[in-house]
């Protein structure tokens, strides 16, 4: 063992940009996604979904699928051994359909067959007999039908009594005073579809029997303990019979936070004691997991006529689908970043999410802040032409900072350099007008454009931000890490889902740091190794990770330095306490509801045909609040394609449906951003400590999601003069066919 | 149905169902699950492999359509433990990041690289255009394209 006092590292402190320890075996094919996942004597599982998106469940027949060829099972609810229902924080949704179908493409029975193709006849072959039910899927009208959940299992969590049918959560934030007036009004109604994460590496897992009536599930998904802890009482297992482990991930956005094939896929394992996996297809990932929810948002805002803001009032309806999933914390954090990071001494501001017979939303990058994002600053827009102000002026004007008041009464303590981070983006210099006529690839529309550009249009837009960085309303969040100290190696546990992000790099660096050791590994992921992590969301991991990789190695050198031998330490590690949300007037409980806030400005330039409707970003500059960089070059990855996903929302990205029923599940009718849509992202960097997460860090991954849709739009609208109200923009709205 | 063909120099047998496709075979009969599958509807690329030195999208060629030809995947691009030079710009310019899209992309930089060694920034935009990423937006991988092919 080295007896030097300071060692030196050779690559990977905090703060350097690091190449990826998994970047090599995934550029050569090498790294093992749960879908590259095999075993001796694996089945092929199948899912039978409903084509109705609302029906009783009159009878199930399934016996002609178990004599196809190859099949080993056919199950259904019946074959479910423990509980029926699970869900991510309510326990509203069937394992597998009972007497009722809520939505389209909701799981009705299991097959597990020697050969996929085996598996997809059969599961034709179990007949299902359907009774269509009244469909509610208007959010508008959802709280006048029938209730979809007659027990109501949101309710009696400390949130608002609200007795009308179909209600997740309906929060009303009340501030100030809500009645404030002022000189000046604007109002608006703004909408957003339904976006999907679209992940590209679909829905996917193998579970393997252990033989003693437990099971092991390999699996991409956000979080392994609150995984095991939804399936175990489904199998009627203890929790340590069921061990989940990390599949590789191809990326996840908040779409798999909630199950998909886990308890499906482990019922038919042990039904069979044969490993079984089961891999979506694209199509059924596309109702195969939970969406950004879709929103219908009416803004008030009131200022001065030098352009401070007095009063808010919004109005914000999420369509929550089918299952709470994470519904209420989307409906809470909609409303705590409705206005956008700015100084709202007065405000009313209502969020309701319903359910209905949609497809379920659930989280999605941003989550809730998304939505409200593009409202409000669509507001501060319209506000500052009413005004006659520079709308980067009138952002400034406002700029919330430390001190300051947040909507739900929580007094800024920590780091919220808001008008820095938008002096610094409105600083960067967009690029010189393209002349005319120009390669057809250089147009809006691409390709597709066949005229020499007569229509082309330049605007500028400029938006912000805003968004809480991990859990809160009292959510008693932690992570876990254990370090094994050996000689001059560690090896680190911790159950944080790598999808991705790169939280993987990020445990590396602040072991190598704290330890100052260049030979740390960090092992997989799984359930049985080490305690929870908590979720892979929410822009927390990082910030949690990194604590907890913190403290557990500061204590293992001090365990080492006490023994002199070999140390194995596990910790866990809190942030700084949150309190819930009064249910009644929405402030807070305690001294804060929120751990600690991220913000980015983005200046975006975008021409657009006015006469085709076609559109094409030219140019992204934006500035982000990062507390402090652990890997830059992976921030900056995080940022450009966080940026890509508001593009996608912004311009191209929505779920359709026609009673409820999704008419372009494919990568062929739900279009996201490809290389040509993208254009060059300029990033700065601001690092301002959070005064209570290791070493300052904030997460990093959401809000350039948030604020890229807005900005986008805002850029549209200045080429434009249209008032763009609804994204995602179609060529329609565009060239006036719609307002 | 028996097929025979070459992949990555190697030459190999698979016993396949007639309506299986080369992506599948790869995957799951011949031990090569480096190309991905991602939306096997030949929107996403991420199969991405070379047919007789064509990229193709291994999702919509018939397992019984290679009999006979020479495949090259992403496993085969690079020899003896190491990296194709694609394969080191992805990493280093960190191009990478769930990485489903990787062998995809790298397959068709590799194919761009070739026929085209010093690609404009256009036409690496327009060649990478089939193959769809969720996590970057882009920018590392024009990066990397742009390492690889030494400028």
């Amino acid at each position: 063992m080295s007896t030097t006092t300071a060692r030196q590292l050779e690559v990977g402190r905090v703060g350097e940009s690091v190449p990826r320890a998994d970047g090599a075996p995934k550029t050569t094919g090498q790294f093992a996604y749960a879908s590259d996942l095999w075993a001796a004597g694996m089945l092929w599982g199948r899912t039978l979904r409903s084509p109705h998106a609302h029906a009783r469940i009159v009878a199930i027949d399934i016996a002609e699928a178990l004599t196809m060829s190859g099949v080993h099972a056919v199950l259904t609810h019946d074959d479910v051994p423990g509980a029926k229902l699970y869900g991510l924080e309510f326990s509203d949704q069937p394992v597998l359909a009972i007497d009722r179908v809520r939505y389209f493409g909701e799981p009705v029975a299991l097959v597990a067959a020697e050969h996929p193709e085996d598996a997809r006849r059969a599961a034709e072959k179990i007949r299902v007999e359907y009774e269509p039910l009244e469909l509610v899927t208007d959010p508008e009208r959802a709280t006048e039908q029938d209730p979809l959940h007659p027990d109501r299992p949101t309710m009696g969590h400390g949130y608002r009594d609200d007795p009308r049918p179909n209600i997740v959560r309906h929060l009303v934030i009340r501030h100030g005073d809500p009645d404030a007036a002022a000189d000046v009004t604007v109002s608006g109604v703004y909408e957003v579809g339904i976006q999907d994460q679209a992940f590209l590496g679909p829905e996917s897992g193998l579970a393997v029997p252990d033989g003693e009536g437990g099971v092991d599930i390999y699996v991409a998904t956000q979080w392994l303990h609150v995984d095991r802890d939804q399936v175990a009482p489904c199998l009627g297992l203890k929790p340590e019979q069921v061990r989940i482990h990390l599949g590789g991930v191809g990326g996840a956005f908040g779409g798999r936070e909630d199950l998909s094939m886990q308890i499906h896929g482990a019922m038919l394992a042990l039904h069979t004691a044969r490993p079984v996996k089961l891999v979506y297809d694209r199509e059924e990932s596309f109702v195969g997991h939970v969406h950004r929810h879709p929103a219908r948002i009416r803004a008030e805002h009131r200022a001065t006529r030098e352009g401070r803001l007095v009063c808010v009032r919004m109005q914000i309806l999420l369509d929550g689908g089918a299952y709470a999933s994470s519904s209420t914390a989307v409906t809470s954090n909609a409303a705590s970043f409705a206005c956008g990071p700015y100084e709202v001494p007065n405000a009313l501001i209502e969020s309701t999410c319903v359910y209905t017979n949609n497809p379920p939303c659930g989280a999605m990058r941003g989550f809730g802040a998304v939505q409200t994002c593009f409202a409000a600053e669509a507001q501060m827009d319209k506000l500052a032409a009413e005004l006659a102000i520079d709308p980067v002026e009138l952002r400034l004007l406002n700029a919330l900072a430390p001190g300051d008041t947040l909507l739900t009464g929580q007094v800024v303590r920590g780091s919220l350099p808001v008008a820095d981070v938008i002096r610094r983006a409105a600083a960067l210099t967009p690029p010189e007008p393209e002349e005319l006529p120009r390669d057809p690839i250089r147009l809006p529309g691409g390709a597709g454009n066949t005229t020499r550009g007569e229509g082309v249009q330049r605007g500028v837009g400029f938006a912000v931000g805003f968004k809480n960085i991990c859990y809160s309303e009292g959510f008693d969040d932690s992570c876990a890490a254990r370090v094994i100290l050996s000689g001059d190696s560690a090896e680190i546990h911790c159950a944080a889902a790598e999808v991705g992000q790169g939280v993987s790099g990020v445990i590396l660096q602040v072991a190598r740091t704290e330890l100052a050791l260049d030979d740390v590994t960090v092992a997989t992921a799984g359930t049985a190794m080490v305690e929870s992590s908590g979720s892979a969301s929410a822009s927390r991991l990082t910030y949690m990770a990194a604590g907890a990789v913190q403290l557990a190695c500061r204590a293992a050198l001090e365990e080492q330095a006490r023994t002199g031998g070999d140390v194995d330490v596990g910790r866990v590690y809190h942030h700084p306490r949150t309190w819930p949300l009064d249910p009644e007037t929405g402030q807070t409980t305690g001294d804060r509801s929120h751990v600690a806030l991220g913000v980015s400005a983005m200046r975006v330039v975008a021409e657009v045909d006015v006469e085709l409707g076609l559109t094409r970003v030219v140019w992204i500059g934006t500035a982000q609040d990062v507390g402090k960089a652990i890997n830059p070059q992976a921030v900056h990855g995080q940022i450009e394609g966080g940026t890509a996903q508001g593009l996608g929302l912004a311009l191209m990205e929505e779920i359709q449906t026609r009673d409820g029923l999704i008419t372009n599940a494919s990568f062929t009718d739900y279009l996201i951003p490809t290389a040509l849509d993208m254009p060059p992202v300029v990033a700065e960097l601001i690092e301002d400590p959070e005064p209570d997460a290791p070493y300052g860090v904030k997460g990093v991954g959401e809000p350039p999601t948030v604020v890229s849709t807005a900005a986008i739009v805002s850029a549209l609208r200045d080429a434009t003069g249209r008032a763009l109200t609804r994204v995602p923009v179609r060529p329609d709205d565009i060239v006036g066919l719609t307002s | 149905m028996k097929i025979e063909l070459v992949v990555n120099g190697d030459h190999r047998e698979a016993d396949v169902w007639p309506g299986e496709s080369l992506l599948f075979a790869l995957r799951e009969r011949l031990g090569l699950p480096g190309s991905k599958n991602a939306c096997e509807q030949g929107e996403c690329g991420s199969c991405s492999v070379l047919l007789d030195g064509t990229l193709v999208c291994a999702c919509l060629v018939l397992a019984v359509q290679a009999d006979g030809h020479e495949v090259v995947t992403v496993e085969g691009l690079a020899g003896n433990g190491e990296l194709h030079r694609v394969q080191e710009a992805f990493v280093a310019a960190g191009a990478v990041q769930c990485g489903f899209c990787t062998p995809g992309l790298v397959v068709a930089t590799a194919d761009l690289l070739a026929r085209r060694p010093e690609p404009s920034g256009d036409e690496i935009r327009e060649a990478l255009s089939g193959n769809l990423c969720r996590c970057t937006g882009y920018q590392k991988i024009f990066d990397a394209v742009r390492i690889a092919a030494g400028g």
